[in-house]
């Protein structure tokens, strides 16, 4: 890594995710420095959650992290427009479903 | 000594070790070793100072004679403050200020443990909130009593000076005297002999899994329970309340 050398010193980079309450999804809140998992877990709590923003957290090394690249815009997220069947928009959300 | 000046004694104690603890790490604010790290040990200042504003109040109110916390935290001298003398001990390297905070915390933990079931009503419900937030310290530190022990060759060497260093300031943190006697009597105390017991078999735990050993025939100082202090104290009065008494009254 070419990064400054204060790489050394902070740890691994670690993202981190928030469930806001329980049954909701994890949401990505941002990133701490860490030199261990529980070291990460305590990093985010404090960073992240010392407000009642959450009720779980996880924490997932960034490196561990699998992402597409600029590269694959076109293939991977432009949908076939003319293949109307594939867009959820024949049918109404019933009221009272949230989540959606 | 009557039960009403036992009773702000017993806050004041209580009161005094949360707020010089809590300014000792408030020192370090920005000067952590790394951010997050930083930033956690503010987190437990704020937390530390936010309990001693609590008893601060009560022991006020119960001595009644019209001071406000804020005439308790800055109004007071160095020979009237009691918070222990582990407290007051200053930050050094890092591994002298988790050494110190854990030895407090693994305390904390126990002794509000106990205070929860305290007939003051009042001490009761504190006790309650501080324990929520004293086990999370108490990880936070016992975590690092076993990086910086298990760490490298450095960092052990740091962690075990640090805890021979202040090991002669934990004998009087299980001390008591007329204040508990009293109090103890109206089931408003925390038997300190009870948790001695378990300070003693977590920290021996704690360091069995750090690789720390707990040091031998330590001559243990005392003093805080009559307001005697060591050197540092006077320090750490002179900077946390200048600011009140250069400018009385003053509020922002």
């Amino acid at each position: 890594m070419t990064m400054s050398t204060a790489q050394d010193t902070q740890g691994l980079l670690w993202e981190v995710f928030v469930q806001s309450k329980p049954g909701q999804p994890h949401k990505h809140s941002g990133s701490v420095h860490a030199h261990d998992k529980e070291m990460a877990l305590q990093n985010a709590r404090d960073l992240y959650c010392r407000r009642s923003e959450g009720t779980n957290i996880w924490v997932v090394p960034a490196s561990e992290i699998v992402a597409s690249s600029p590269e694959d815009i076109g293939s991977f997220f432009e949908p076939s427009n003319d293949k109307v069947y594939r867009h959820p928009t024949f049918y109404h959300v019933p009221e009272g479903i949230t989540h959606m | 000594m009557t039960n009403q000046e036992a009773l702000v004694n017993y806050c004041l104690r209580l009161a005094d070790n949360n707020l010089i603890l809590g300014h000792r790490l408030s020192e370090l604010s920005g000067k952590g070793p790394f951010l997050e790290e930083d930033i956690a040990t503010t987190n437990i200042a704020l937390d530390l100072i936010g309990q001693a504003s609590s008893l601060l109040q009560y022991a006020a109110e119960v001595e009644g004679k019209g001071r406000t916390e804020d005439d308790l935290a800055f109004l007071r001298g160095e020979r009237e403050f009691y918070n222990t003398l582990l407290a007051e001990q200053e930050n050094k390297d890092f591994a002298v200020t988790i050494a110190r905070q854990f030895l407090t915390d693994a305390f904390d933990y126990f002794f509000y443990d106990e205070l929860k079931k305290s007939a003051d009503a009042r001490l009761a419900a504190l006790a309650e909130k501080s324990h929520k937030e004293i086990t999370y310290h108490l990880r936070h530190t016992s975590k690092w009593m076993e990086r910086l022990g298990e760490g490298t060759e450095e960092s052990h060497r740091r962690i075990q000076d640090a805890v021979d260093n202040l090991w002669r300031f934990t004998g009087e943190l299980f001390e008591m005297n007329e204040v508990d006697e009293i109090l103890l009597k109206e089931k408003i105390a925390v038997d300190l002999n009870v948790v001695k017991i378990q300070w003693d078999k977590l920290v021996a735990e704690v360091f069995a899994n750090s690789g720390i050993s707990i040091p031998e025939n330590v001559f243990m100082q005392r003093g805080s329970r009559e307001g005697k202090h060591t050197e540092k104290l006077g320090y750490l009065l002179a900077e946390m309340q200048h600011l009140h008494r250069a400018f009385p009254g003053v509020q922002w």
